[in-house]
C-alpha cells in the first residue's frame, strides 16, 4: 500500500518492524504489525485511541518485551540491530533510539539545564573516567563537561528556553516542558527519535512551532523521527510516511495524502463501516 | 496530566467564631477514647510476682491524670489548629524567606568553624567532647545514608547493617591480625560496600515500601547472624579489647613512646578524646566533600535523576542497575567507615548497638534534614542527638518521644528542615528549587 | 515420621496465628497501599490487653474457663480495635495525600510509640501466665516412644481462627462494608464519587485488622503462656512475609501465607537450627519479593509507561 518511493526506502530504512505482536494475558494489544521507517524521514503512527500505538513504542524502546516478531534498527552503513533482544537502557545507549512520553517525564526537581546534562550521562561517565577523573578534577574531564554544557545550551537556544535554563523543570509551562523533553531526547544524539503525542495539549501556534522544530531536526541533525500523533495538522504537514493502526493491526500505510483519503482510515476514526465512509466521501460531504 | 485528588479528609477552614462547644466536644471525645485505651494498660499494672505467678495492682490515679491531660491537650491542639490554619498551609512572607536564605549561607561555614574550635573551647569538659563525638558520628551516618535515600531515593531501612559490618570488620581485623586502624579503615569501607552491593542486587526491582521492608529484613539478618555466629563474632558478648587508634603509628599513651612525650607536653587522657574528635570530624568532612563532588559528576546526577523518574532514566540510556548499586555501595562505604571509628572509640562492640532503632534514627535524621541537603542533615543530627541527651535519666520515655516526634514531623514538615534543593550546574544563577517539586523517590 | 507429624501440627497452629496478623497487613495494603509498620505492635497490645483482662477476671473470682475466654476475647478485640482506629486517625489519615515516605515513617514512629508505651506502662519484664487450657489428645504413639499430641489449646486456636476467617470472608463478600472496601481498593476517588464514605471505610479496615490481630495476640498468650513488649516486632515482619507470600491484597492468600510461614519456621527449628529460625523467615521475605513479588494468589501488575 506504499505509493511513495518504496524501492528507495527499502534501501535506506532505519527501522523495520516485522510481524510484531504483543499480548498481555488474554489481550492482544498488537497483532502481526509490519512497517518501515525511512532514514532521515518522519514517519507517523496514527490511529484511534486504544489502537496499540504506545504499545508499539514501548516495544521499540524496550519497555515491553514483544511476544513475537522482530524490530531491526539499521544505522547508516552499519549492520542491523535486533531491538527485541536489547534491554531497555541499551536501546537508547547502543541503538541510539530516544523517546518522549505521553505524560511528560521530565525530572521536575532539576533545572532545565540539569535535565539536558543527565541526557548526556553516558558520554560524561566515560569522560569522567567512571567518576575517578572527575573526582580529582582532571582537565580532560573539565573539557568534556564544558562540551556537554555547550550542547545543552545549543538545544536550549534552539527551543527558545535559554533564559529559563536555571529554572526547575517542574515550574515550566506545559508547552515548554514538551519542548524540553524533546531537547533532552536530542541531547542523547539519537539516530531515531520516537515521540509519543508531542503535540498533545498544544494550541495551534505551539503546534506550528513544534512542526517547525521537528522539520529542522530532520534537516539539520539528520535524525529519523517516528511519531505518534492525534493532531492531524502536524501529521499532514511534516510526515513523509504514515502508518495507520486500529485494534492492534495495521489498516493502512502510505503518504499523508493517500492515508487521508483512505476509506478504511476514515471508517476507523469515525467508528463507522467502510461502505458508509465511501458513501459519505462520494456524496461530497 | 495530574489526577483528581478528591480528598474527603481535607480539613475544613475555620468558620467565624471557633465554636467552643465543638472544641469541647472534641476534647471530650479524645478523653473518652483515651480512657478506654488506657483503662487496662495504665490503670492496671501487672508484674511477675516473687513466686513467679502474675500479680497486679491498680493505678487509677495515674489513669485519671493521663485522661485529664489528654482532655486538656486535645482542646489545646484544636484551638491552635483553628487559630493557625490547616497544617502546611502557612505562607512565610517573602522578606522572611529572603532573610533566612541569606542567613543560611553563613550558617554552614559558621557551624564548621565552631565545630573545629569545640575541643579548644571545651577542653576540660569531657562530657561535651564525648557528646560532640557522638553527634559527629551520627552526622557522618546521616551523610552516608543521604546518598542512598536523599540523592538516589532508595528507601533503606537497614543502614545499620553497614555500620555493623564496618565495626566488626575493624574489630576482627585488629584483634586477630593486629592491623593498625589506618589499614583497617579502608578495608572496613570496602567490606561494607561489598555488602552494599550484595544488598543492592536483590532489591533492584523493588519499589517504595517493599524496598524498605527488605532492607529492614536485611539489617535484622545481619544482626541475628552476628548474635548467633558466636565463634566468629563472640555472639551477644561482642568483641572487646579493640585497640585504640594511633596517630599513624604513634600511640596516645603516657609512655615514653607516646605522642605526648614526642611533643614534649604532659600527657593527659583528654588527648585521646580530642584526637578521636578530630578523627571523626575529618571522616565526616571527607564524606561531605565526596558527596558534594559526586553530585556534580554524572554519577551523582544520575542518582538524583533516578530519584526523580526512573523510567525516564532508562529511556535516556542510563543503566539504572549500576546506578542503584553504586548508590548502595557508596552509602555503605561511609557507613563502614563510621562503624570502624565506632569500634575504635568504644574499644568494645556488641550486637546491642546495631538494632533497627539505629537505622530508624539515622533515617529520621536524613528525612528531618530535608533529603539531599548536607547542612540540613548536620543540623538534624545535632537536634536529634542533642535532644536524646536531654533525656538522660528519662531513658525509658526516649523512644516514646522519638516515635511521637517522627509522627509529628511527618504531619507538619515531611520534606524536612531545609525546604529546597540546590542545583549542581547553572548557566547564570543557581536558583534553589523548592522541595515541593523534588520527588522523594520510590526506589 | 511421628516427629514430623507433630511439627506439622505445631506449624499449622503457629501459622494460624501468623495468618490472623497477616490479614491485617494485606487488607491495609490493599486499600491504602501502605505497609502498616505498627500492626505487629497492635498484635502485641492485643496480647497485653488479653493478659490484663484475664488477670482481672480471675481476681474477681470467675472460674468458668469458657466464660473467661469469651469475655477476654471480646474485650481485647474491642479495645485493641480502638487502638487500631486511634493509630489510623492520628498517624495515617492526616498523611493520606502526602508523599509516599510520610505514612511509612509515621508508622515506624507509631511502632516505637506502642513498644515503648507498653514497656513503660507494664514494665520491661516478660509476663507469664499459668496455662489456662490444659490437656489434649494423644494422636499416635510411635514405636520409638515419641508421642504425637494435639493439645486442647491447639484445637482452640485453630477453631477460633477458622470461625473468624469464615465470619470475616462473609463480611467482605456479602456486606455493604465489604463491598465498600473492595471499591476503595480499586479506585478511591470513584468510590467517593459514588457515595462511599472513604474515611469510614478505611477506618473500619484498620479496625477489623486490629481486632483480628488482637485475637492473634490472645491466642499467642494462651499458646505460649507469655507476652513481652517486643514480641510484635519480629512477629510483625513474619506476618508481613506471610501476607506477601500469599499475595498482597488477597485474604485467603494471607492465611495461606501464614500457614506456610508457620510451617517453615517450625520445620526449620525442628530440623535445622533454632537460633537461626528468624533468619530463615526474613530470608523467605527477600526470596519471595525477588522471585515471586505477587505471591501465590496475587495478581501480576504491569508497569504503565
Amino acid at each position: 500500500m506504499s505509493g511513495d518511493r518504496a524501492s528507495d526506502r527499502i534501501n535506506q530504512r532505519i527501522l523495520a518492524v516485522d510481524h510484531l505482536s504483543m499480548r498481555f494475558g488474554g489481550i492482544v494489544a498488537v497483532n502481526d504489525l509490519s512497517f518501515e521507517a525511512g532514514q532521515r524521514q518522519i514517519t507517523a503512527l496514527i490511529g484511534p485511541n486504544g489502537a496499540g500505538k504506545t504499545t508499539v513504542f514501548n516495544c521499540i524502546t524496550g519497555f515491553y518485551k514483544p511476544t513475537g516478531g522482530t524490530m531491526r534498527l539499521t544505522h547508516e552503513g552499519a549492520p542491523a540491530i535486533a531491538l527485541e533482544r536489547l534491554n531497555d537502557f541499551r536501546i537508547s545507549k547502543q541503538a541510539k533510539v530516544a523517546r518522549t512520553f505521553q505524560n511528560i517525564r521530565l525530572f521536575p526537581g532539576m533545572t532545565a539545564l540539569e535535565n539536558l546534562m543527565v541526557a548526556q550521562h553516558n558520554a560524561l561517565m566515560l569522560a569522567s573516567g567512571l567518576t575517578f577523573l572527575g573526582l580529582i578534577g582532571a582537565p580532560s574531564w573539565r573539557v568534556a563537561e564544558q562540551r556537554a554544557i555547550d550542547l545543552a545550551t545549543f538545544w536550549l537556544k534552539r527551543i527558545g528556553l535559554l533564559d529559563r535554563a536555571d529554572d526547575a523543570a517542574g515550574n515550566l509551562p506545559y508547552g515548554d516542558q514538551r519542548r524540553l523533553e524533546i531537547a533532552r531526547a536530542m541531547c542523547t544524539e539519537p539516530a531515531l527519535l520516537c515521540l509519543d503525542e508531542p503535540a498533545a495539549g498544544l494550541n495551534a501556534r505551539e503546534s506550528a512551532a513544534l512542526s517547525e522544530l521537528l522539520l529542522s531536526i530532520r534537516a539539520e541533525q539528520g535524525t529519523s523521527i517516528l511519531l505518534i500523533e492525534h493532531d492531524m495538522s502536524v501529521v499532514m504537514e511534516i510526515s513523509d510516511h504514515v502508518v495507520v493502526m486500529d485494534y492492534g493491526v495495521k489498516i493502512a500505510e502510505g503518504s499523508p495524502q493517500q492515508v487521508r483519503d483512505d476509506p478504511k482510515v476514515i471508517a476507523a476514526y469515525l467508528g463507522a463501516d467502510e461502505e458508509e465512509a465511501i458513501a459519505v466521501m462520494e456524496s461530497g460531504t | 496530566m495530574t489526577g483528581v485528588s478528591g480528598s474527603p479528609s481535607e480539613p475544613k477552614p475555620a468558620a467565624g467564631a471557633p465554636g467552643f462547644g465543638a472544641v469541647l466536644k472534641t476534647g471530650a471525645t479524645s478523653a473518652f477514647v483515651a480512657l478506654i485505651l488506657f483503662s487496662l494498660m495504665i490503670g492496671i499494672r501487672t508484674e511477675a510476682g516473687p513466686t513467679g505467678q502474675l500479680i497486679y495492682w491498680t493505678r487509677f490515679g495515674d489513669l485519671a491524670s493521663l485522661v485529664a491531660a489528654v482532655f486538656v491537650g486535645s482542646i489545646a491542639v484544636e484551638l491552635v489548629r483553628q487559630w493557625w490554619g490547616p497544617a502546611g498551609g502557612r505562607v512565610v512572607p517573602a522578606s522572611v524567606q529572603n532573610g533566612l536564605s541569606i542567613a543560611g549561607r553563613f550558617v554552614a561555614p559558621a557551624l564548621l568553624v565552631f565545630t573545629l574550635l569545640v575541643p579548644v573551647i571545651f577542653y576540660d569538659q569531657r562530657y561535651i567532647l564525648d557528646l560532640g563525638i557522638l553527634v559527629l558520628t551520627y552526622v557522618m551516618l546521616g551523610w552516608g545514608l543521604n546518598v542512598v535515600v536523599g540523592l538516589a531515593g532508595l528507601l533503606d531501612l537497614g543502614y545499620v547493617a553497614f555500620y555493623a559490618v564496618g565495626a566488626y570488620s575493624y574489630a576482627l581485623l585488629a584483634t586477630n591480625f593486629g592491623l593498625s586502624f589506618w589499614i583497617c579503615l579502608p578495608l572496613a569501607g570496602i567490606l561494607a560496600s561489598l555488602w552494599g552491593v550484595l544488598l543492592g542486587f536483590p532489591v533492584l526491582r523493588l519499589r517504595g515500601d517493599y524496598l524498605a521492608i527488605v532492607t529492614l529484613a536485611f539489617g535484622e539478618i545481619i544482626r541475628l547472624v552476628i548474635i548467633n555466629w558466636q565463634s566468629l563474632t563472640g555472639g551477644p558478648n561482642g568483641i572487646s579489647g579493640i585497640p585504640r587508634p594511633s596517630l599513624f603509628g604513634i600511640p596516645l599513651t603516657p609512655g615514653d613512646d607516646g605522642l605526648a612525650a614526642m611533643l614534649g607536653i604532659e600527657f593527659s587522657p583528654t588527648h585521646r578524646i580530642v584526637f578521636l574528635f578530630y578523627l571523626i570530624l575529618a571522616l565526616a568532612l571527607l564524606t561531605n566533600w565526596v558527596t558534594i563532588r559526586l553530585r556534580r559528576l554524572p554519577i551523582g546526577r544520575a542518582w538524583e535523576a533516578l530519584r526523580e523518574d526512573e523510567v525516564a532514566c532508562r529511556a535516556l540510556g542510563i543503566n539504572t542497575t549500576t546506578t542503584k548499586l553504586t548508590a548502595f555501595a557508596t552509602g555503605a562505604m561511609f557507613g563502614g567507615f563510621a562503624g570502624a571509628f565506632f569500634a575504635t572509640r568504644q574499644g568494645f562492640i556488641s550486637p546491642e548497638s546495631f538494632t533497627f532503632q539505629e537505622s530508624a534514627l539515622v533515617l529520621a535524621i536524613v528525612v528531618l534534614g530535608g533529603m539531599g541537603s548536607q547542612l540540613g542533615v548536620a543540623l538534624a543530627a545535632l537536634a536529634m542527638i542533642g535532644g536524646f541527651e536531654l533525656f538522660r535519666g528519662l531513658e525509658q520515655y526516649r523512644m516514646l518521644v522519638f516515635g511521637l516526634a517522627m509522627v509529628l514531623l511527618m504531619i507538619w514538615r515531611p520534606r524536612g528542615l531545609i525546604g529546597h534543593r540546590a542545583p549542581t550546574v547553572y548557566l547564570k544563577h543557581a536558583q534553589a528549587i523548592s522541595s515541593d517539586l523534588v520527588k522523594e523517590g520510590h526506589g | 515420621m511421628d516427629y514430623f507429624a507433630q511439627q506439622l501440627i505445631n506449624g499449622l497452629v503457629l501459622g494460624s496465628i501468623y495468618g490472623l496478623i497477616a490479614i491485617g497487613y494485606t487488607m491495609v495494603y490493599g486499600i491504602v497501599g501502605m505497609i502498616n509498620f505498627a500492626h505487629g505492635d497492635i498484635f502485641m497490645i492485643g496480647g497485653f490487653i488479653a493478659l490484663i483482662t484475664f488477670l482481672v477476671l480471675v481476681s474477681f473470682g470467675l472460674t468458668a474457663i469458657p466464660v473467661i475466654l469469651l469475655i477476654v476475647l471480646l474485650v481485647s478485640m474491642a479495645i485493641t480495635a480502638l487502638y487500631g482506629w486511634t493509630v489510623e486517625r492520628i498517624a495515617y489519615r492526616p498523611l493520606r495525600h502526602s508523599f509516599r515516605l510520610a505514612p511509612m515513617l509515621s508508622a515506624i514512629g507509631m511502632s516505637f510509640v506502642l513498644i515503648n508505651y507498653s514497656q513503660v506502662a507494664q514494665g520491661a519484664r516478660v509476663k507469664p501466665i499459668p496455662p489456662l487450657i490444659t490437656g489434649g489428645y494423644t494422636l499416635h504413639e510411635g514405636s520409638g516412644g515419641f508421642v504425637v499430641q494435639l493439645s486442647n489449646i491447639q484445637i482452640v486456636v485453630v477453631i477460633t481462627t477458622v470461625v473468624l476467617l469464615a465470619i470475616f470472608t462473609w463480611l467482605v463478600a456479602r456486606t455493604r462494608l465489604g463491598r465498600d472496601m473492595r471499591a476503595c481498593e480499586q479506585d478511591q476517588t470513584m468510590a467517593a464519587l459514588l457515595g462511599v464514605d472513604v474515611d469510614r471505610t478505611i477506618s473500619m479496615t484498620f479496625v477489623i485488622g486490629a481486632a483480628l490481630a488482637a485475637v492473634a495476640g490472645m491466642m499467642y498468650l494462651l499458646y505460649y503462656g507469655l507476652v513481652d513488649f517486643f514480641m510484635g516486632f519480629v512477629a510483625g515482619i513474619k506476618a508481613f512475609t506471610a501476607a506477601v507470600l500469599g499475595g498482597i491484597g488477597s485474604l485467603p492468600g494471607a492465611m495461606l501465607g501464614g500457614l506456610a510461614i508457620g510451617l517453615i519456621e517450625t520445620m526449620w527449628s525442628a530440623y535445622f537450627s533454632v537460633e537461626y529460625k528468624d533468619v530463615a523467615a526474613f530470608s523467605i521475605l527477600i526470596v519471595v519479593l525477588i522471585f515471586m513479588p505477587t505471591g501465590l494468589l496475587g495478581r501480576p501488575e504491569v508497569e504503565k509507561v
